[in-house]
C-alpha cells in the first residue's frame, strides 16, 4: 500500500516489537547484542554497526525520501562529513556559494587541506553551474537550497541533468524544505543530507543528521564509512528524532502558514528594507519551488534599515529567542553576520548579501499575532 | 496570551541558567544546599523537581488554574486528589466515568469508608438527586467513554456551588485546547497525560490543576506525602508533546470528523458517536462549553461479527487500549476498557459486543478510510 508520507511518519516504528506489541520502538539502550550460537546473529551484533531504534529512524526516512537507504549520524555536520569521504585528494566539488557556515568549515578547514577543492558557485544560477561544470577534476556537486540565509532557490532538477550527463554525483542538503515540501532524489539527485537538529527532530531538543542514499553502491560505501568511522546517532536521540517526526508535517505546514504571513507583514514595514522569503511573489526562486515542490518553508530573513537597530531588536523580542539553529516549534531570531556566518570572509559575506542589517528568522508553531506583534514591538 | 503560544511557552520551559530551548532533565534526587539553616528552592525530588515544575507550570497555564501536578499515571492524579476527602464523605460520580476511576472508588476508597454513588451526569436531576447530606463533591468526565456522552459542566458547577459541593471533572478527552473547566468554575480538572497531552502513545503520566491556590496546597501537600510523582524523563516527554498539543488535536479532530461522518454512509455500521455530528446527544451543551469535538468516535456494527473481522483486519489502527496518540488506536469496549463490568450492565448502558471505538491519529483520512473500507468487506 502506498501511503501518504503523513500516515508513514505518524505509525514510524508501531509495528516493530512484535514481542509486547509496544506501540513506540523501545529505546535500546545497548552496546552488543547476544549470538544465539557459534555462526549466528539475530542481524544486530554491535549497536554502531547497527542498533534496532536507530534502524527505524533510518528505514522511516529512506521511504520518506523515497532512497534506498537512510543512516544516522551524531550531528548534521557528521552526516555531511561522512559523504565527503566518498571523496579523495585532488576532485574537485561545486558547492553553493552562500552556504551553512558548518559546512563551509568543514570544507575549508579539514577537506581542502585533504586535497579537495571546493569551488563555490551560485547554484540558483543554472548557467554559472553548467559552466562550472566544465572545468576539470569536478566529482560532485553539494547543494543547498533553499540556502542560508538568504534562501536562494535552485533547480534540483536541472543541476541533476546536468551533473548526471556528465557523471557527476549531487548531493542535496535539504534541511530546510523536508520531505514535506521537497524529495531531491526523485528530482534525480543521488544523496541528500539533513541536520535533523531542525526541522526533522523539530524541538531544538536533539543534535542529529541524516544521510539518504539513492542507489545500493552509495548505500554500501555510506554505510562503510558509518560503521568505520563511527559517528553514529545514539538510540535515545535516535528516538527522539523519531518521536519528532511523527508530527513533521503539521509543525512544517503551520509554521510556513505562519511564516507567509508574517513575510508579508514584514514587506510592508517601513524599517524593513527587504524581505527574503521564497513564497513571496517576488521571489526570484518561487517559479521552480511551485513547478518542483509543494512548499516554501519557515524560514524568512530580511534586512532593517539600519544596524544599529538590531542590539535593541534581538533584546527586547519576548516570544522570539535569540538563539542560533533553526526549525522547532519555537520561534527564533539569528543575527547572521555574528553567529551563524561568523566564519566567512566579512568581504565575501557582504557580497553575498549576508550584511551587519540582516536578521533571520525561524518562524515556529505559536499565534501568528502574536509573533507579529513581538516584531512590531521591537521594529 | 493565546492557547497556541502558552503551548510553546509555558513560563519555565526555558533553562534560567544556559538559555537551553529544552528545560534540562533534572535527573536528581537530592539537591545540595547552600545553607542549614534556610534550604534552598530544591531539596528533595519528591517535594520539587525543576523539570516536572516546568510541566506542572505548563499545565496550570493552559488549564487557567492556580497550581498544576504531576503524577505517575492519571489514576495517581485522580486517586491522589480523591484523597481531599475523609472517611464517611460521599461522593456523586457520573455513571459513565472512566473504569479506573470506578475501580478505585468501588474498591480501595471503598475500603476506606468513601462512599460514591454513581449517576447519570448527562440529566443534572439524576445528580441532584444523589445528593446526600455527607456529599462533598462531584465528579464528572465528558465526552465520557466510550459512547462520548456530554454532561453540562456549566450545570454541575451550579449544583456544586448550590450544595457546596467540590467539582471535580477529567478532561482527558479534550485537553484544555478545547475545554477549560476551571473557567466555568471547575474545582480541580485530572488528566490522563498519556493520552493527548503527552501525545504519542510513549508514556504513562497524570496531571491535576487546581483552580485556587488553597486547594493547590491541600493537593501538593499530598502529592508530596504519598508521593506518586512523575519523574523527570516522563515530565520532559510530556512537556514535549503539549508543544505539538494544537496541532495535533485540530489534524486528528479534522479527521475525525471526516470518519465520522463517512460511517455514517457505511451500510455496515447502525450508529455512530461523535460530538461533532449534530444529531449526536449533547451536541448543544459540548458546543456551548468547549470549542472542538476531539478526536475519539465509537461506532456500532450492525453485526458482532463484523465488528471482530474490522478488528482482526485493519492494518493501520493499532488494536489496542488507550488513545490520543499520533497512531489511531481502535478498541473493541466489551473486552478492553469495559471488561470489568458485568455484562447486563454494559448491554444497559449501550456498550455492546458491536460497538468498536476509534482514536483517530495524525495519518492522512483517506489511508484510515479505505483500510476500515476493506477491513468491513465481507
Amino acid at each position: 500500500m502506498s501511503q501518504a508520507l503523513t500516515t508513514l511518519l505518524a505509525q514510524a516504528g508501531n509495528r516493530f516489537d512484535s514481542k509486547t506489541g509496544a506501540i513506540s520502538v523501545p529505546i535500546y539502550q545497548t552496546a552488543s547484542f547476544g549470538h544465539p550460537a557459534l555462526g549466528q546473529s539475530t542481524g544486530f551484533d554491535y549497536s554502531r554497526t547497527v542498533n534496532p531504534t536507530r534502524l527505524v529512524l533510518e528505514e522511516t526516512l529512506a521511504k520518506a525520501e523515497g532512497g534506498h537507504k537512510g543512516f544516522a549520524f551524531a550531528s548534521g555536520l557528521a552526516a555531511i562529513d561522512a559523504v565527503l569521504h566518498l571523496f579523495q585528494g585532488g576532485d574537485r566539488i561545486i558547492v553553493t556559494e552562500d552556504l551553512y557556515g558548518g559546512t563551509f568549515r568543514l570544507f575549508e578547514k579539514v577537506f581542502r587541506p585533504l586535497g579537495i577543492d571546493a569551488v563555490y558557485v551560485d547554484t540558483s544560477d543554472i548557467a554559472a553551474v553548467r559552466i562550472a561544470l566544465k572545468k576539470t577534476g569536478i566529482k560532485a556537486l553539494f547543494v543547498e537550497s533553499p540556502t542560508n540565509p538568504l534562501l536562494k532557490i535552485s533547480d534540483l532538477r536541472a543541476i541533476a541533468e546536468a551533473a548526471r550527463a556528465q557523471g557527476v554525483l549531487t548531493i542535496v542538503d535539504n534541511t530546510f524544505l523536508t520531505p514535506v515540501f521537497q524529495r531531491p532524489l526523485a528530482l534525480g539527485t543521488d544523496v541528500v543530507v539533513y541536520s535533523a537538529t531542525k526541522y526533522l527532530a523539530g524541538h531544538n531538543d536533539v543534535v542529529a543528521g541524516i544521510v539518504v542514499t539513492g542507489n545500493p553502491e552509495l548505500s554500501d560505501r555510506i554505510g562503510f564509512y558509518q560503521n568505520a568511522i563511527g559517528g553514529v546517532l545514539g538510540p535515545q536521540d535516535s528516538w527522539l528524532t523519531l518521536r519528532g517526526l511523527k508530527t513533521l508535517p503539521l509543525r512544517l505546514r503551520q509554521q510556513q502558514d505562519n511564516a507567509g504571513v508574517i513575510a508579508l507583514w514584514l514587506a510592508s514595514h517601513p524599517r524593513v528594507r527587504r524581505v527574503y522569503y521564497p513564497g513571496l511573489p517576488n521571489h526570484p526562486g518561487r517559479t521552480i519551488l511551485d513547478r518542483e515542490h509543494s512548499g516554501y518553508g519557515g524560514m524568512i530573513s530580511f534586512e532593517v534599515d539600519d544596524a544599529a537597530r538590531i542590539p535593541s531588536v534581538l533584546a527586547g523580542v519576548k516570544v522570539f529567542t535569540f538563539a542560533e539553529s533553526l526549525g522547532g516549534v519555537e520561534s527564533l531570531i539569528t543575527y547572521p553576520a555574528v553567529q551563524t556566518h561568523a566564519d566567512m570572509e566579512p568581504a565575501l559575506r557582504e557580497r553575498l548579501g549576508i550584511n551587519d542589517r540582516l536578521v533571520r528568522l525561524s518562524v515556529g508553531i505559536e499565534d501568528v499575532g502574536e509573533l507579529i506583534a513581538d516584531l512590531q514591538e521591537v521594529l | 496570551m493565546k492557547l497556541q503560544t502558552r503551548l510553546i511557552h509555558s513560563g519555565k520551559d526555558r533553562d534560567p541558567y544556559t538559555g537551553a530551548s529544552s528545560i534540562p532533565i533534572y535527573q536528581a534526587s537530592t539537591f545540595a544546599q547552600q545553607d542549614p539553616e534556610h534550604l534552598g528552592q530544591y531539596d528533595y525530588a519528591r517535594s520539587g523537581n525543576p523539570t516536572r515544575e516546568a510541566l506542572e507550570q505548563a499545565i496550570a497555564t493552559l488549564e487557567g488554574g492556580a497550581r498544576g501536578l504531576a503524577f505517575a499515571s492519571g489514576m495517581a492524579a485522580t486517586s491522589s486528589a480523591l484523597m481531599l476527602f475523609s472517611p464517611g464523605d460521599h461522593l456523586v460520580v457520573g455513571r459513565d466515568i472512566y473504569g479506573g476511576t470506578y475501580r478505585v472508588l468501588t474498591t480501595l476508597f471503598k475500603q476506606w469508608k468513601l462512599e460514591a454513588t454513581f449517576a447519570d451526569s448527562t440529566d443534572a436531576a439524576s445528580v441532584e438527586n444523589a445528593i446526600t447530606p455527607a456529599t462533598r463533591a462531584l465528579f464528572v468526565e465528558t465526552p465520557a467513554n466510550p459512547l462520548l456522552s456530554i454532561t453540562d459542566l456549566r450545570a454541575m458547577v451550579d449544583i456544586a456551588r448550590n450544595h457546596n459541593l467540590l467539582a471535580i471533572t477529567d478532561n482527558t478527552f479534550m485537553t484544555p485546547y478545547y475545554q477549560r473547566p476551571l473557567e466555568l468554575g471547575f474545582d480541580i480538572v485530572v488528566h490522563s497525560a498519556t493520552k493527548f497531552l503527552g501525545g504519542h502513545s510513549d508514556l504513562i503520566a497524570g496531571l491535576a490543576v487546581t483552580r485556587d491556590e488553597a486547594l493547590g496546597h491541600r493537593l501538593k501537600a499530598i502529592q508530596n506525602t504519598f508521593g506518586a510523582i512523575l519523574g523527570p524523563q516522563d515530565s520532559w516527554l510530556v512537556l514535549r508533546g503539549i508543544k505539538t498539543l494544537g496541532v495535533r488535536m485540530d489534524a486528528q479532530q479534522r479527521s475525525a470528523g471526516l470518519i465520522a461522518q463517512w460511517l455514517l454512509t457505511r451500510p455496515e455500521v447502525k450508529r455512530v458517536y461523535y460530538p461533532g455530528l449534530e444529531q449526536h446527544p449533547g451536541h448543544d451543551t459540548h458546543q456551548a462549553q468547549a470549542s472542538g469535538a476531539g478526536a475519539v468516535l465509537s461506532f456500532e456494527l450492525h453485526e458482532v461479527a463484523t465488528a471482530l473481522n474490522l478488528l482482526k483486519r485493519v492494518k493501520l489502527p493499532l488494536m489496542a487500549v488507550s488513545l490520543g496518540g499520533v497512531e489511531s488506536i481502535l478498541s473493541y469496549p466489551a473486552t478492553m476498557s469495559h471488561a470489568a463490568m458485568p455484562k447486563a450492565e454494559r448491554l444497559a448502558r449501550g456498550i455492546s459486543d458491536s460497538l468498536v471505538r476509534l482514536s483517530v491519529g495524525l495519518e492522512a483520512p483517506e489511508d484510515l478510510m479505505a483500510d476500515m473500507e476493506a477491513a468491513l468487506g465481507k
